[in-house]
C-alpha cells in the first residue's frame, strides 16, 4: 500500500473545479486539500468544510479589551490618584465614564482586531520566513488544483479526474 | 395580490377606537385653571409629607411655628430677640435655620420676600397648569410625529436603495412603498397639530407665547426676540407646508413611475425614478435638518445643537428599517412574499443592528460633547433630562444600543424570525422612548408620565398606521414585474 501517494488534478476553470468537487464528494474520494489563486464562492460549503469561529473569538477579544481598558482607567484615574482634573468628577466610575468612552472603545475594536488577526496568522500557520507550500507555481496565477489521496485505487482515480474536465491529473510521490 | 385580513383590518380599527377614548379621556382630565392645580399640589404636598416618615407632622409643625415667628419678629424690629429666635430655629428645625437668618438680615425686605413668595407660588402653580395641560397635547405630538417619521425613513431608504442600484432589495420596494403610504395621512394629521399649535390651542411652543418677541411684555425673552427671525409662526408653518408636500410629492411620483414601468416596454420609467429620487435625497438631507429644528429642537428655543439634525434622522432612520422588516416578515409568515429568502431578512436585520449603533454615535456624541465642556446653556438640556428623565433616558440607549448589539450581533439570529421582531419592538419602542425625551422635558417637564394619554396616542397612531399600510398593500401586486434589478433579487443570497 503506497500510503503517501497522491492525485493531483488541476483545472483552469472555477466552474469545472466546483463541478469537480461535488463529483468528487458524491463519489466519496477523500479531498485532502484545494488550492486556488484567488476565492472561490461556495468552494467551503462544496468541500463541506466546518464553518470559521473566528468571529467568535473577536467577540471575546472585544470583551476582553472593553474589561482592560475599564479596570485600567477605573484604576488610575478613580482609584489610584483622583485628581481633580478641570472639575471632572473623579468620585467614580460611573460619574467620569463619558470621558472613558472614547478609549472603551478603542480598546476593545483594539483587541477584538489585532488578536483575531493573530488567531487567524497561528491557525493558517502563516508567518515571515515560513516556506511555502504550494504543490504547483500555477496555482497562484490561474490553476486550481485539487489534492486527493490514493489508496491502491490509483488507475480508478486517475480516470476518474479525467473525466472531470481536469486539464492535467498527476500522481505525486508525498514525503 | 395581497388582501388585507378581516382579523387585521377590526384589530387596527379596536386600536383607533381605543386610541380616540383614551386621548379623549387625557384631554377631558387635564386640568382646565389654576384651582384644580392648586387642589393637586396641594393633595401632592399632603401625601409627600404624610407618606413619609412619623416624625413629619410634627416636623412641620414646629416649622410652622418657627417661620411665624421670624415672620413677626422683625416687623417688631426687635433686634435682641433675634438671636433665640435663631438658637430655637438651630435646635427645633434644621431646615429653617437656613431660611431663618437670611429672612432675619434685612429687616426692611422682608415685606417684600414675603409677597415675592406668594408671587412665586402663584408662578409655580401657572407653570404646572401650564405642564398638566400640555400633558395630552404632547403625549398627542410625539406618537403623531414618531409615526409620521418612520414612514419617512422608510421613504429614505427606499430612495437610498433606487439610488444605489441595490440588487437585493427590489422584491420588497412594494412593501416599502406600502409603508410610506402612511407619509400623506399621517403628515396631514401632524400639520393640523402644528396648526392647532399656531393658534394657541396649546402651548408646546413656548416661542409662540403672546408677547415673547415684545419688550416690555411680561413675557418679554430676549433669546427668543433674538431668534424671532427664523422662529416666527407664519415662516415656521410656511417651511411645514413645503417640506409636507416635497416628501409627499416624491412618494406619489415615485409609486405611479413604479407601477408605470410594470406596464412599459423600455426602461424609461426607471430612470425616471432614479433621478427623481436622487434630487429628492437631495432635497430629504436639508429638508430632514430644518424640520428637526422646527419640529423638535423648536419646543426648547433656548438651547441649539449642530449635530441635531442627523440625530433625529438616525432615530426615525433605525425605525424605518426595523418597520419595513416587520412587515416584510408578516407577510411572508402569511406566504405573501415567495420571492423573500433569509437573506433579504438577514440584510434588513444587518440595517437595523449598524443603523442602531450609528444612532448610538450620535445621541453619545452630543450628549458627551455637551457633558464634557458643560457650558451652562448648553448643558441645562441634559441636566433636566438625566433629573426628570432618568429612566426613559439612558433606558433608550439600552433599548436602542445594548439591546440590539448583543441580539443582532450574530448573524445566524440575524435569519431567525422572532428574534428579530423581538428586536424590532425592543428598537421601536426605544425609539418612541427617545422622541418622547426630545418632546417631554421641554413640554411637561417633570409632569411626564406614560399613561393613558401617551398609550392611547401610540395606539391610535399605531391602529391608523397599520390600516393605511396594509390597505396600500392591497392596492398593487406585491413584487414588481420589470424593474431591471428584480431578477438579481429574486435570486439574491448572501
Amino acid at each position: 500500500m503506497s500510503s503517501n501517494k497522491v492525485i493531483h488534478a488541476i483545472y483552469n476553470d472555477d466552474d469545472v473545479l466546483m463541478d469537480a468537487v461535488h463529483k468528487t464528494r458524491a463519489a466519496h474520494h477523500h479531498i485532502e486539500e484545494i488550492f486556488t489563486p484567488f476565492p472561490v464562492h461556495g468552494l467551503d460549503k462544496a468541500m463541506g468544510l466546518a464553518p470559521t469561529r473566528l468571529a467568535i473569538c473577536a467577540f471575546i477579544y472585544g470583551c476582553i479589551g472593553l474589561t482592560v481598558a475599564t479596570v485600567m482607567m477605573n484604576y488610575i484615574m478613580i482609584t489610584d490618584w483622583p485628581q481633580d482634573i478641570g472639575g471632572k468628577p473623579s468620585f467614580s466610575y460611573i460619574q467620569n465614564m463619558p470621558a472613558f468612552v472614547p478609549v472603551m472603545f478603542e480598546m476593545t475594536v483594539f483587541f477584538a482586531a489585532h488578536l483575531m488577526v493573530i488567531t487567524f496568522y497561528m491557525r493558517s500557520r502563516l508567518w515571515p520566513f515560513k516556506e511555502a507550500e504550494n504543490p504547483d507555481v500555477r496555482t497562484t496565477d490561474d490553476h486550481f488544483l485539487m489534492e486527493v489521496a490514493v489508496h491502491d485505487n490509483e488507475a480508478e482515480l486517475v480516470k476518474f479526474f479525467e473525466g472531470t474536465g481536469a486539464v492535467e491529473v498527476k500522481v505525486i510521490d508525498k514525503h | 395580490m395581497y388582501t388585507f385580513s378581516s382579523k387585521l383590518k377590526t384589530f387596527s380599527f379596536v386600536l383607533m377606537i381605543v386610541g380616540i377614548l383614551g386621548i379623549g379621556y387625557g384631554f377631558l382630565t387635564a386640568p382646565k385653571d389654576i384651582h384644580e392645580v392648586e387642589a393637586i399640589l396641594k393633595a401632592e404636598e399632603a401625601e409627600h409629607h404624610g407618606g413619609g416618615h412619623e416624625a413629619a407632622p410634627v416636623h412641620e409643625a414646629k416649622t410652622e411655628s418657627a417661620t411665624h415667628e421670624a415672620h413677626t419678629e422683625p416687623v417688631a424690629a426687635v433686634t435682641p430677640s433675634e438671636t433665640p429666635v435663631d438658637s430655637v430655629a438651630h435646635d427645633t428645625a434644621a431646615a429653617v435655620a437656613h431660611t431663618a437668618p437670611a429672612t432675619h438680615a434685612e429687616t426692611a425686605r422682608h415685606d417684600a420676600k414675603a409677597s415675592a413668595g406668594h408671587d412665586e407660588h402663584k408662578e409655580h402653580a401657572e407653570h404646572v397648569l401650564h405642564q398638566l395641560q400640555n400633558k395630552p397635547w404632547a403625549a398627542l405630538y410625539v406618537a403623531c410625529l414618531f409615526f409620521m417619521l418612520i414612514a419617512l425613513g422608510a421613504l429614505a431608504f427606499y430612495a437610498i436603495q433606487q439610488v444605489a442600484q441595490a440588487g437585493w432589495s427590489p422584491v420588497l420596494f412594494r412593501v416599502m412603498q406600502g409603508i410610506t403610504a402612511y407619509l400623506l395621512p399621517g403628515s396631514i394629521i401632524f400639520f393640523i397639530l402644528l396648526l392647532l399649535s399656531g393658534f394657541h390651542f396649546n402651548h408646546l411652543f413656548v416661542w409662540m407665547n403672546d408677547g415673547v418677541t415684545e419688550v416690555g411684555h411680561e413675557n418679554y425673552d430676549a433669546l427668543i426676540a433674538g431668534k424671532s427671525g427664523y422662529l416666527n409662526f407664519p415662516f415656521w408653518i410656511i417651511r411645514a407646508a413645503i417640506f409636507i408636500a416635497g416628501w409627499n410629492l416624491y412618494r406619489h411620483l415615485s409609486r405611479k413611475n413604479c407601477l408605470a414601468q410594470d406596464e412599459a416596454t423600455d426602461n424609461s420609467f426607471y430612470k425616471k425614478n432614479f433621478k427623481m429620487s436622487a434630487a429628492f435625497l437631495v432635497f430629504f438631507i436639508v429638508t430632514e435638518s430644518i424640520m428637526s429644528w422646527d419640529w423638535i429642537m423648536s419646543v426648547d428655543p433656548h438651547w441649539f445643537s449642530t449635530l441635531f439634525g442627523w440625530y433625529v434622522f438616525a432615530s426615525f432612520f433605525v425605525s424605518g428599517i426595523t418597520t419595513i422588516s416587520m412587515v416584510t416578515l408578516y407577510l411572508k409568515s402569511k406566504g405573501y412574499l415567495e420571492n423573500v429568502n433569509s437573506s433579504h431578512i438577514h440584510d434588513l436585520s444587518k440595517f437595523m443592528f449598524g443603523i442602531s449603533v450609528f444612532w448610538t454615535y450620535l445621541w453619545f456624541s452630543q450628549f458627551m460633547l455637551i457633558w464634557y465642556s458643560n457650558i451652562p446653556e448648553e448643558v441645562t438640556y441634559f441636566k433636566t433630562r438625566i433629573e426628570d428623565f432618568n429612566l426613559p433616558f439612558f433606558g433608550a440607549v439600552a433599548m436602542n444600543f445594548v439591546f440590539p448589539i448583543l441580539l443582532l450581533i450574530n448573524t445566524d439570529f440575524k435569519r431567525v424570525s422572532w428574534i428579530i421582531v423581538t428586536a424590532g419592538v425592543v428598537i421601536l419602542f426605544g425609539h418612541y422612548v427617545d422622541f418622547f425625551n426630545m418632546i417631554m422635558p421641554a413640554t411637561v417637564g417633570d409632569r411626564w408620565f406614560i399613561g393613558i394619554p401617551e398609550i392611547a396616542a401610540i395606539l391610535f397612531f399605531l391602529g391608523l398606521f397599520i390600516f393605511v399600510v396594509f390597505s396600500a398593500l392591497t392596492k398593487a401586486p406585491l413584487v414588481p414585474k420589470r424593474n431591471p434589478f428584480i431578477e438579481e433579487s429574486k435570486h439574491f443570497h448572501y
